[in-house]
């Protein structure tokens, strides 16, 4: 029992961080209907700056609102590289055939990748990451925990209900549902639908980069490909959660994150492939995802 | 005319076939460039069968390493565990190579039958995500497997791959795809990739279409498997990760979905270019990636999109064809 709990503690510790990233996916999916794959990349870009920033400023422990100060500048640079990219690669693309983007997609994810490990300063090398928060360990009921984690877990969700508030009771929030809803109908009324998507980049970048910096906070090793399986798997918590719907983002990491521990801990290559079995599985029955709506088509 | 046409390019091919293998008797070639020419038969086998599902019948699967991991896996466990073939007679290797191909086709071709049932009834974008995490999970089984290496791979297969073969499976592939998407069966596909609505309202059955070209693409995809296997002599299942699935993605859209000719013209460019780029050591993945988010700015339908060669052509009497790669987006 108490190894259960304490497997699911892991499983919420990961999924917290699948969740923010997550969202990031399932807010650019609906809004613009693409399939961001560099958006995992996001989180090394986000991690590496931090690692850098830190370095800067001496490296080891550096006092608290120096961390915050440090992985805001983070989120908001890496916010401003998520918007740059889209302007380069994805505008001019959005009335073509929508799998065209979806390609450069894939060739902004090789060059975020490839171009810092070409560069000599940053090379495919692993590096640790500092420590940013402090360490503590602690027992609840025999299940082990740890400062750090707690940390990331309680950050993850005001990020999470943050974001909830922006997009449902701010003036941004409702223009970005209306482009989501439909974005000439929402250009007509007056919304700047380019701006709008442009917040949404920023905004996804941004959360990407917080759960790359908190991954690394947890399993403290950066290199340029982190971004890859950590994306699919949060973009495979998307879907299961319901592609499109926030609150889905949310649920399907959490699932994605305990699936994959409980499964780890029977065996390590089934931890790997349990995730999209699950997604599979609720595919078939719930073809929207849990929180999504499954629309009809009309002709 | 067509017939002339037809006899022009298989002129071409034998032509062209004999030319590599002078060059490559006469050591111009040398083994390297054999191999890098042979894997790009293989990738035109599968940038073909790709464009068979998302360029002809409109459906979106990004998940076609898995069929080549099955593939390649299932012939390699005739060729290599069930029979100790590398001791056979050399007359006997030959028809057991073809069979296990076949076989390996076969298998993920079924493969691909069972998850396109479930999965193709539904629209949008939800093949796409059932095939990216279909081609996880296979590769998340074989690593399970120890009877086929798990992790560490399958060694040992023994390399009956030559460029005769390649050549051979690329030209019925090729000719298969062209003569499939010429039947009635490849038009009822290229009526579900204009409009799916329209396409039931006369009465074909999308589902049923879907499948089939799902199917006939997953099989293609398994032979090109056996081929790379017994290429590289070595199967690891992280060979066939989303990101092999990713390069066959790129291949047919840089080379114009819904166009053969593109689709082998990408499969042969995008194969050689990069080997050549290697004296720029870290920067040609790059470059590599620069180049292509260009090209998709610069020509979204590809850069032999809506085009083919003249024995490609689709014999039309009088009717124009409008290519467009993407449906109407499902709202």
């Amino acid at each position: 029992m108490t190894t259960i709990l304490q497997l699911t503690m892991y499983g919420l510790q990961l999924g917290s961080i699948y969740a923010l990233i997550a969202l990031g996916y399932t807010m650019v999916y609906g809004i613009i209907g693409l399939i961001n794959f560099a958006h995992g990349d996001f989180l090394m870009v986000g991690a590496f700056i931090v690692f850098f920033l830190v370095q800067a400023l001496g490296g080891g422990h550096i006092p608290y609102i120096l961390v915050a100060a440090v992985i805001i500048i983070g989120m908001v640079l890496t916010g401003l590289l998520g918007v740059a990219t889209e302007r380069i690669a994805y505008k001019p693309l959005r009335k073509k055939p929508r799998l065209s983007a979806l390609i450069t997609a894939i060739g902004v994810s090789m060059f975020l990748e490839n171009f810092p490990r070409a560069l000599p300063f940053i090379g495919p090398a692993p590096r640790p990451f500092p420590e940013l928060f402090p360490m503590r360990d602690f027992n609840i009921g025999g299940v082990g925990t740890n400062s750090v984690q707690l940390l990331m877990i309680a950050f993850s969700i005001i990020l999470m209900i943050g974001l909830h508030y922006i997009t449902t009771r701010t003036k941004v929030g409702s223009q970005m549902r209306a482009v989501q809803f439909d974005k000439d109908a929402a250009a007509l009324m007056g919304i700047n639908v380019n701006n709008v998507i442009s917040i949404t980049f920023f905004i996804g970048a941004a959360l990407a980069a917080a759960g790359g910096v908190f991954y690394s906070s947890i399993y403290p090793m950066i290199d340029v490909y982190m971004g890859i399986w950590l994306g699919t798997k949060a973009f495979v918590a998307a879907v299961l959660g319901g592609i499109g719907d926030i609150r889905g983002a949310m649920i399907g990491g959490f699932i994605m994150g305990v699936a994959e521990v409980l499964a780890t801990a029977v065996n390590s290559d089934l931890g790997y492939g349990a995730g999209f079995v699950i997604l599979i599985l609720i595919l078939l029955f719930k073809p929207a995802g849990i929180m999504g709506k499954f629309t009809i088509e009309k002709v | 005319m067509n017939y002339l046409k037809d006899k022009k390019a298989i002129l071409i091919i034998i032509l062209s076939y004999i030319i590599i293998l002078t060059l490559n008797k006469l050591d111009i070639i040398n083994s390297y460039l054999l191999q890098i020419i042979m894997l790009a038969g293989i990738n035109i086998i599968m940038t073909v069968s790709l464009n068979i599902v998302n360029g002809f019948t409109g459906q979106f699967s990004i998940g076609q390493a898995g069929f080549m991991a099955i593939g390649g896996y299932a012939s390699a466990v005739i060729t290599t565990l069930l029979f100790n073939t590398s001791s056979w007679p050399v007359y006997a290797q030959t028809p057991i190579f073809i069979l296990s191909l076949i076989f390996g086709g076969l298998v993920a071709g079924f493969v691909g039958l069972l998850i396109g049932l479930p999965t193709l009834r539904l629209k949008g974008d939800y093949l796409a995500i059932v095939t990216l995490a279909f081609g996880e999970v296979v590769r998340a089984t074989i690593r399970l497997i120890n009877y086929v290496g798990g992790p560490r791979g399958l060694a040992g297969i023994p390399r009956y791959t030559n460029l005769f073969w390649v050549f051979v499976f690329t030209l019925l592939a090729i000719y298969g795809a062209r003569n499939f998407v010429n039947s009635s069966f490849g038009r009822a596909c290229i009526s579900i990739r204009e409009n799916e609505v329209a396409a039931e309202t006369m009465g074909i059955n999308s589902t049923k279409y879907k499948v089939l070209s799902f199917t006939f693409a997953a099989f293609m995809a398994g032979v090109a498997g056996g081929l790379f296997g017994h290429l590289l002599m070595f199967l690891q299942p992280d060979t066939f990760s989303f990101l092999k699935s990713n390069d066959y993605l790129v291949f047919l859209y840089a080379g114009g979905a819904g166009s053969i000719s593109g689709s082998i013209l990408s499969a042969i460019v995008l194969t050689v270019v990069p080997e050549f780029l290697r004296f720029l050591a870290n920067w040609r993945i790059v470059i590599y990636a620069l180049l292509l988010v260009v090209l998709m700015i610069k020509k979204p339908e590809g850069f032999y999109g809506g085009k083919e060669f003249g024995f490609l052509k689709l014999k039309k009497r009088n009717v124009t064809r409008e290519v467009s790669q993407d449906p109407a987006p499902i709202k």
